[in-house]
């Protein structure tokens, strides 16, 4: 008896705690998506309210865009020439190696080029923010700025997000770029393709809108990565600690709305 | 003279902690008010409830006349602009090079050229104290120099009104007392009303009009420096004479 009365008391107590915790998840999700929402619509109202602070916009633009040149060389070029590689593999099965090239085009164009450039970026210049802006927030700096009547949000965010919004699309095009470019060499040196057939192969079959639709996908991650780096900066709390968790937070979330978003935005434009 | 900042009946907790509990302090015109108060009484708090960085729970907090939780956005933001207020720890931007900070309400609010702005900052550095240090950055600068910057950019807008959070902490004697000179000739010369926190007795006696002593909360006593000093509440004196036996360090004290 006694014992029956523990099991049912446990049990329900491990139902209610499960609840709980997935009452608690949708919680903070939601309520985190809404100050994400609401910090967006505040730097969009800043955007007309004010002036542009167009030195630090500058900065922040060379922040996201410039220092993230190398990486994303780096990475477009191995992600270029192992695309060649794997569609070569595949399509030599069947005779039809020639269309490797339209395959690397395609895949970077409208895939590979935007989410790669957006989650390196998320890494590396989400992560920045979010530091930055969780040191400031911990250290006062941000309150300081409250006390000498300068709006944080035109002063910090709107820059951050629209550097994010611009430089995304510019290091997208050059990802794009030196992944064809990679995937090129190694089929002409490596696997011996035919020049000329393999640059017609590239270009026969893209259209324009695949390239704009590329960089609007980019345009909307560059959006993600400051928009959350900048929020999870605002809310850090409890020092150094607190910053670090604002970092990782920073990368795991924006990494994730970038897939999930990247599946819907390619759902509905095409 | 004329009420300059007053505070009604202010509460303020964090999650279960009760910090202010129906706090009332009146600040006059022209007025320099040094609040004293054990450590994590809850000084900087009132502080920055006095300037709208944090919002009481409940009550009144009314600047020249207007209520301050009532304004929101761009009305709250240029209403800040009557203050200048020195944070307990420095707050400077670390991004920025010194004289940058110092001039920042200025580079941001005037049209003034980087020329002027940068000679204004010296000059306010210089009323601190220092020289020769404009293109330094905040992470070059000792504790006590960050502290005398972060007093020169309070102060560079000449506002109405000062708070001074811990303005003499981490310095030397010395360049603490020229750091009282500096705020009694900030009340004089410009008449500009002030509240300091401070635990430095030498200072607060120098600078105060009045003293006011903060406890469980409350604003327990206020008045003249001198008629603190001769109180007969056993908790201000126990504080005022900073000793370790009184009520305050008495668990079994009945209040
Ligand atoms: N943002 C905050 N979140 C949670 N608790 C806070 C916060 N700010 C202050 N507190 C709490 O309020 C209390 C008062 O803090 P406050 O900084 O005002 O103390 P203080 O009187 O200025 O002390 P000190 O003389 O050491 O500077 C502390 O117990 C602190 O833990
Ligand atoms: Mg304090």
């Amino acid at each position: 008896m006694k014992i029956k009365e523990k099991l049912t008391s446990t049990d329900q107590k491990g139902k209610r705690s499960i609840l709980e915790d997935i009452g608690r998840f949708f919680y903070t999700f939601l309520s985190e998506a809404g100050e994400i929402f609401i910090l967006l619509c505040q730097a969009f109202f800043w955007l007309f309210r004010a002036p542009l602070k167009w030195k630090i916009t500058l900065k922040q633009m060379g922040e996201v865009g410039v220092n993230s040149v190398p990486v994303t060389l780096i990475t477009a070029t191995f992600t270029g020439m192992v695309l060649a590689l794997q569609s070569y593999i595949g399509f030599k099965r069947f005779n039809a190696e020639t269309m490797v090239g339209t395959v690397v085009a395609l895949s970077m164009v409208r895939e590979l080029g935007p989410v790669l450039t957006g989650l390196i970026v998320a890494g590396r210049a989400g992560s920045e923010m979010a530091a930055e802006l969780g040191t400031m927030k911990v250290t006062e700096q941000i309150d300081a700025l409250y006390t000498l009547a300068v709006d944080p949000i035109h002063y910090l965010i709107v820059p951050r997000i629209l550097a994010g919004i611009i430089m995304l699309p510019v290091l997208t095009i050059l990802a794009d770029f030196i992944g064809i470019a990679g995937g090129y060499l190694l089929s002409i040196k490596v696997l011996k393709a035919n020049p000329v057939i393999y640059m017609r192969r590239t270009f026969d079959h893209m259209e324009l809108s695949d390239i704009y639709i590329g960089l609007l996908k980019s345009s909307c991650f560059g959006l993600i990565i400051s928009t959350v780096g900048c929020h999870k900066g605002l809310s850090t709390e409890g020092g150094a600690e607190g910053v670090g968790k604002a970092t990782t937070g920073a990368v795991v979330l924006s990494s994730m709305l970038i897939l999930i978003s990247d599946y819907i935005l390619t759902a509905l434009l095409f | 003279m004329d009420t300059i900042i007053e505070l009604i009946d202010v509460h303020k907790s964090f999650n279960t902690k009760q910090v202010l509990r129906g706090l009332n302090l009146k600040i006059l015109r022209g007025e320099s008010m040094v609040v004293v108060g054990g450590s994590g009484s809850g000084k900087s708090v009132l502080m920055k409830i006095v300037i709208g960085l944090l919002k009481p729970d409940m009550g009144k907090v009314i600047v020249e006349g207007e209520e301050i939780n009532k304004l929101s956005g761009r009305n709250l933001n240029n209403f800040r602009k009557k203050f200048g207020m020195l944070f307990q720890g420095g707050a400077l931007f670390d991004s920025l090079s010194v004289w940058e900070n110092v001039g920042f309400a200025l580079l941001e609010h005037t049209d003034l050229s980087k020329e002027e702005i940068r000679a204004k900052a010296s000059e306010k550095l210089d009323m601190v104290g220092l020289q020769g240090i404009e293109d330094l950055m905040p992470s070059e600068l000792s504790g006590g120099m960050k502290k005398r910057v972060a007093l020169a950019r309070a102060i560079a807008m000449e506002p109405d009104i000062l708070l001074y959070d811990e303005p003499t902490t981490g310095l030397d004697p010395i360049m603490a007392d020229v750091i009282n000179e500096l705020i009694l000739h900030m009340k004089k010369s410009l008449n500009i009303s002030s509240l300091t926190i401070t635990h430095d007795m030498k200072s607060a006696y120098k600078i105060a009009d009045r003293m006011a002593m903060l406890f469980e909360g409350r604003i327990i006593q206020v008045g003249i420096p001198e008629k603190l000093q001769i109180t007969s509440n056993p908790i201000v004196y126990q504080f005022i004479t900073g000793s370790a036996r009184g009520p305050i360090t008495d668990k079994n004290y009945q209040r």
